[in-house]
């Protein structure tokens, strides 16, 4: 295993450490698994909009270059400045490059993963820009110094109490408070000055629409609209993947996206940007960062359907008890552990493994990625490429060994069972043990079913 | 008619009575059942490890002993996938492949869907918790996962609920997994114990005594939390209840007490 490889079980204990928090975290996330499952059962069509929903995914990814050309030509007709970032780097370079052009030094952001996965923050920074993120969770990570640790609720793993304690100290709100209200009007007040004081406002896209140019953008605090109506100036962060083809195929996705991520019927605002505001500026920058390659990939190239909502990470019983963070990774749970690897599979080599394989994720998905399929397939992916840890990879050869002869299997079966009766507990529940550490192990039999079934049919005759 | 029995390894090896309770609850319903000697395991330790060069020889021996049965039955939703899902990568193509996957079934599948049962004929007056277990309910489809939008239906819980005198208890979550996971169950030790003593919690908060699956794999997990933590829940196959056996103080002891 490399220095620079992130082993999730090791990243996990940490949070499991601690178990008042690991079964609130499970359980506020089963809240809105809960509330989810209402919604989704609310829309009798449910199944008929995820099929098409995948349908449309599909048909756009199979025809992207076509659609982008026609975007960038129908946004360039509204009036908006359309860039391309190959990869992260180019992407913060142009968005640096057009702040600069407009002696922008205060920017405020809405949510983006993309701008997550870019790294975009620190390098506004470095470059002298302060960037305040607008998102009520988002701002939270942002005072505390951490990354989201879930795509749609990025300070989930945060209790009101600490977030009191944090506001106490960052926007001087009463030591103590614990009320969401007063904690939210006081954010409320705080951010409402960095919107009056900002000089450009930098939102993500959930949707980008080829047949008219515009982007969607869905909140539920306003803070998108207000952060890109009261500067002049909007640039839009886009990954290539957010094309869908027509305005009606919204009709689908808008149906999906809410109810899968909060249980809502909709967002509370759900904004179309056609153009830029009057005297202002609209640039759209279109960034593949890898996105190409993964639209080529055969195994993989389905994940790129995802259209963010986190419902595969609300299911996860393991993203529930492990935290976002155990992931490591921008984008953690199902979702990130198959894109994790397709960015850097020896980094990331673990997350495909932080998975039962209890396919809830694929249930969940609004856009049926085969996400479990998909971790499965990445498993063999990690071997081949020569990733997995050797102690692992010659078990599975030992074992494997075992299993391809009748005797050798059942001698082996009579010598663990002989080993597990006559060894001394202390010694069986050693800490290489990892079943024994927190499980007893099942009580092996004297006989096997392949011996009592050989007796009882010999008695029979 | 004949079927080929499938006894997973863990529990020819682990659970004998398992194996035995599926041969009786089978011949009772006047199946002839043949255990081929021959077989080990289907492979998916290793393929779920990702080692596919090590689970091949594995599914060709698997087709080659099984391929002449008109079915193959298996008391294992987990074993029943990996023939019928992920053999693909390993035998497709093959001559008596596709048959295969067709004929391969678990248990309460062949009962409900082959054999046409929807009463069993055995005694169980407890109150019972149905852990659903993943790979069989949502890759068999053997009932249907709270995810979906579809009309609930469930062949295990059906045939439980016919069993004489027993008691289905309602589940807060009726189908979370309960963290076995096969080399997950130790690969990340903590959070699959974690998921599991949340399992054990729903089934106390809702009163079962026992805890049955269609599967022994999460079963032998939850067992070993449960002997751990001194909890007073029990574990049995579901194939156990249709054979009439009594609660048992472990899922393997009945039959070896005789």
């Amino acid at each position: 295993m490399s220095a620079t490889s992130c082993n999730h079980a090791k990243e996990a204990d940490r949070f499991t450490a601690d178990r008042p928090r690991v079964q609130w975290h499970d359980q506020a996330l089963w809240f809105v698994r809960a509330k989810r499952d209402a919604a989704a059962h609310a829309v009798e069509e449910w199944e008929q909009l995820r099929e098409t929903a995948s349908q449309i995914k599909r048909h756009t990814l199979a025809r992207l270059p076509e659609y982008l050309e026609q975007f960038e030509e129908n946004a360039l007709r509204l009036g908006a400045q359309v860039h391309w970032a190959r990869d992260a780097d180019e992407h913060n370079r142009i968005v640096l490059r057009i702040l600069q052009q407009h002696g922008v030094h205060k920017l405020v952001k809405s949510k983006s993963m993309l701008t997550e996965e870019c790294h975009l923050n620190p390098f506004l920074e470095q470059h002298g820009i302060e960037v305040v993120d607008t998102d009520l969770g988002e701002r939270i990570v942002q005072l505390r110094d951490q990354p989201p640790s879930h795509i749609v609720l990025p300070a989930i793993h945060i209790k009101k109490e600490e977030v009191g304690q944090l506001f106490h100290q960052c926007l001087g709100t009463e030591s103590g408070a614990t009320d969401p209200k007063y904690l939210t009007e006081a954010a409320r007040g705080h951010l409402r000055e960095k919107f009056l004081e900002a000089q450009a406002g930098l939102s993500g896209v959930n949707f980008a629409v080829a047949e008219t140019g515009g982007v969607i953008v869905c909140t539920n605090e306003g803070n998108a609209d207000l952060g890109t109506s009261l500067p002049r100036l909007h640039i839009a962060c886009v990954g290539i993947e957010k094309i869908v083809p027509r305005a009606a195929d919204l009709a689908v996705f808008l149906r999906l996206l809410a109810r899968s991520a909060t249980g809502q019927p909709i967002t509370t605002y759900t904004s179309h940007f056609h153009g830029p505001i009057p005297g202002g500026e609209l640039h759209i920058v279109l960034v593949d960062n890898g996105r190409s390659r993964i639209r080529a990939d055969r195994q993989f190239w389905e994940s790129l359907k995802c259209i963010r909502c986190g419902a595969c990470l609300n299911t996860c019983p393991v993203y529930r008890r492990s935290g976002g963070y155990s992931y490591q990774h921008t984008i953690p749970g199902p979702i990130g552990s198959v894109l994790g690897p397709l960015q850097d599979a020896k980094k990331n080599y673990s997350l495909p493994y932080a998975c039962s394989l209890c396919g809830s994720c694929t249930d969940v998905c609004p856009v049926k990625v085969p996400l479990h399929h998909q971790l499965l397939t990445w498993r063999g992916e990690i071997v081949r490429r020569g990733l997995l840890p050797w102690r692992k990879w010659l078990e599975m050869k030992v074992v494997s060994w075992v299993l391809r002869n009748r005797r050798r299997y059942q001698w082996s079966g009579k010598l663990a069972g002989w080993a597990v009766r006559w060894t001394p507990r202390w010694m069986l529940y050693n800490r290489l043990n990892d079943w024994g550490k927190s499980r007893e192990l099942p009580e092996f039999p004297r006989k096997s079913f392949r011996e009592l079934y050989r007796n009882r049919n010999g008695r029979n005759q | 008619m004949q079927v080929g029995l499938f006894i997973p390894c863990y529990i020819d090896q682990l659970f004998p009575d398992v194996g035995m309770a599926t041969v009786e609850v089978l011949e009772k319903l006047g199946v002839q059942v043949d255990f081929p000697i021959e077989q080990t395991c289907c492979g998916q330790p290793m393929a779920n490890t990702g080692c596919i060069e090590d689970t091949r020889p594995l599914a060709e021996r698997f087709l080659a002993i099984f391929r002449d049965y008109p079915y193959v039955v298996c008391p294992s939703g987990s074993c029943v996938s990996m023939v019928r899902h992920h053999y693909e990568a390993y035998l497709a193509g093959r001559p008596g492949f596709e048959e295969l996957k067709r004929k391969t079934m678990e248990l309460c599948e062949f009962l409900v869907q082959v054999l046409g049962i929807d009463r069993i004929d055995a005694r169980f007056p407890h109150r019972v918790g149905l852990h659903n277990s993943c790979h069989g309910h949502r890759e068999l489809r053997l009932g249907a996962a709270s995810e979906l939008v579809i009309r609930p239906y469930n062949k295990v819980r059906k045939l439980l609920e016919s069993v004489d005198g027993i008691q289905l208890t309602e589940l807060e979550r009726p189908d979370e997994c309960c963290g076995f996971g096969g080399t997950f169950a130790v690969n990340e030790q903590a959070v699959s114990t974690l998921m599991g003593l949340d399992r054990l919690q729903d089934h106390q908060q809702a009163g079962s005594e026992v805890i049955t699956a269609a599967d022994m794999s999460c079963l032998m997990h939850l067992d070993g939390l449960i002997r751990r933590n001194g909890k007073s829940l029990r574990v049995m196959h579901v194939a156990q209840i249709f054979a009439g056996r009594p609660l048992s103080g472990s899922p393997l002891a009945t039959s070896l007490a005789k």
